[in-house]
């Protein structure tokens, strides 16, 4: 029998080695996996690590923390800059932190490329800009092209609403984000969800992202009161 | 000003607008119109800012503000999102700026201060995805300068990608071939705006 369900978040992030490159979704605290990162932060060792998100965290908690922490290398984002983002701020302008920032739509496609096994691709965003410089360029059908590479990694942080044991899941709302995306694009892809169901009430017709691209899956208990009512 | 964009978007078409100032143009958007407003953080068919209990963490915009879902919108992943505007599907995308050149060069994701954390978030990718890329700023700033120049002193978003520029004293049309002023509002002559801004400006109004 398949079941990708572990116990807890410290078993959800089991096994993540020094120097991996940690994908993390979320826009904002949508779709952010809180309690994944708090895990990696508190239930892992790993440093030196490449994460991967569109922002660089704000306040104190979540992605902030993890960087508070000293056990964060580079950031690749598009938007490190909040109101509130002073961790990222000072660790920049400290120099010990390596920024690489990519427009927000060559983020995703880059990671959407890098699960779809596409080696890279010709897009006309950012060319001519400082975000293209040293970039491989091509003029097609008469329009500029730079060229971007994929972006893969080690181990993906995902939120989702619901998933069933062969990791099945549904988002919810503006909280999808880059959660598709990123559970193709990481070797172990690592969900928490809001609540686990039983295998086949997920509308085939309604799953997101098919449990192929999910490795481990983890049940937040506290959150599943919230979702209930607001997801039905 | 935003109600004057607002004038100009016309029935049927999808819409992004950009963070902060262009925001307010959904408020003037007439609503015998139907006009669909695309997030680029995952939805089609955005609603108004959301309020009271209507606030769900789930559900915000592209500036991470709470928003509301509207009766046939649909949400994606951020590849669809990006794909939707670089694709060329988005009829408009309305974005403010720091400078705008005559022939449509936008610059408005960084300053180029050597202190500044750079951030651009979609922007680049709104000012060469969609078909019509409107500007929404005043046309000076703070001290007085014109923000629409014939070069660019701030780093570049996109080059040649501003169709229309809407400011305080002016509508303007950009192209390879030029500025050209189509509005004025109030008693600015095209003699004061080419003063300003330095630029031959063809008068098509």
């Amino acid at each position: 029998m398949i079941s990708k369900i572990v116990a807890s978040t410290a078993e959800a992030v089991a096994g993540i080695q020094d120097g991996s490159s940690v994908m993390i979704g979320g826009f904002g605290v949508a779709g952010q996996p809180v309690e994944l990162i708090d895990a990696l932060l508190e239930s892992s060792s790993a440093t030196d690590l490449t994460i991967i998100s569109n922002n660089a965290g704000n306040g104190d908690t979540g992605i902030a923390a993890l960087l508070a922490s000293g056990r964060v290398r580079k950031v690749i984002c598009s938007f490190p800059r909040q109101s509130d983002s002073h961790v990222f701020d000072e660790l920049y302008r400290a120099g010990k932190l390596e920024l690489e920032l990519v427009p927000q739509g060559n983020l995703a496609e880059r990671i959407r490329a890098a699960g779809a096994g596409i080696g890279g691709f010709f897009t006309p965003t950012g060319f001519g800009t400082t975000l293209a410089e040293g970039k491989e360029t091509r003029v097609i059908d008469g329009r500029n092209y730079v060229l971007e590479a994929p972006i893969h990694a080690d181990v993906a942080l995902i939120k989702a609403v619901a998933g069933d044991r062969w990791g099945n899941l549904i988002y919810r709302k503006t909280a999808r984000n880059f959660g598709p995306i990123m559970a193709t694009a990481a070797k172990l892809s690592i969900v928490q969800v809001d609540r686990i169901v039983e295998l086949g009430e997920l509308d085939p017709e309604a799953v997101v992202t098919p449990g192929i691209f999910v490795k481990r899956l983890v049940q937040i208990e506290s959150n599943a009161a919230v979702s209930e009512g607001a997801a039905q | 000003m935003a109600e004057r964009v607002a004038r100009d978007i016309p029935e049927g078409a999808y819409v992004n607008l950009g963070i902060g100032l262009p925001t307010k143009i959904s408020d003037y958007l007439p609503s015998d119109r139907e006009v669909i407003l695309h997030t680029e953080n995952g939805m089609l068919g955005m609603g108004p800012a959301a309020v009271g209990d209507e606030i769900d963490q789930d559900l915000m915009n592209a500036g991470k503000i709470p928003v509301t879902e509207l009766a046939g919108s649909s949400f994606f992943h951020h590849a669809d999102s990006f794909a939707m505007m670089r694709g060329g599907h988005l009829d408009v995308c309305v974005l403010g700026a720091f400078q705008v050149s005559e022939t449509g060069d936008l610059a408005n994701w960084h300053t180029g201060a050597p202190d500044a954390i750079p951030a651009v978030g979609g922007a680049m990718d709104l000012a060469t995805g969609a078909k019509d890329v409107y500007v929404l700023m005043e046309l000076t700033t703070k001290t007085g300068t014109s923000k629409l120049v014939k070069e660019l002193t701030y780093p570049v978003t996109g080059i040649g990608c501003v169709t229309r520029l809407y400011t305080d004293r002016a509508v303007f049309a950009l192209g390879a071939e030029g500025a050209s002023v189509i509005e004025t509002f109030g008693d600015t002559t095209i003699d004061e705006l080419r003063e300003l801004t330095g630029l031959e400006l063809k008068d098509a109004r």
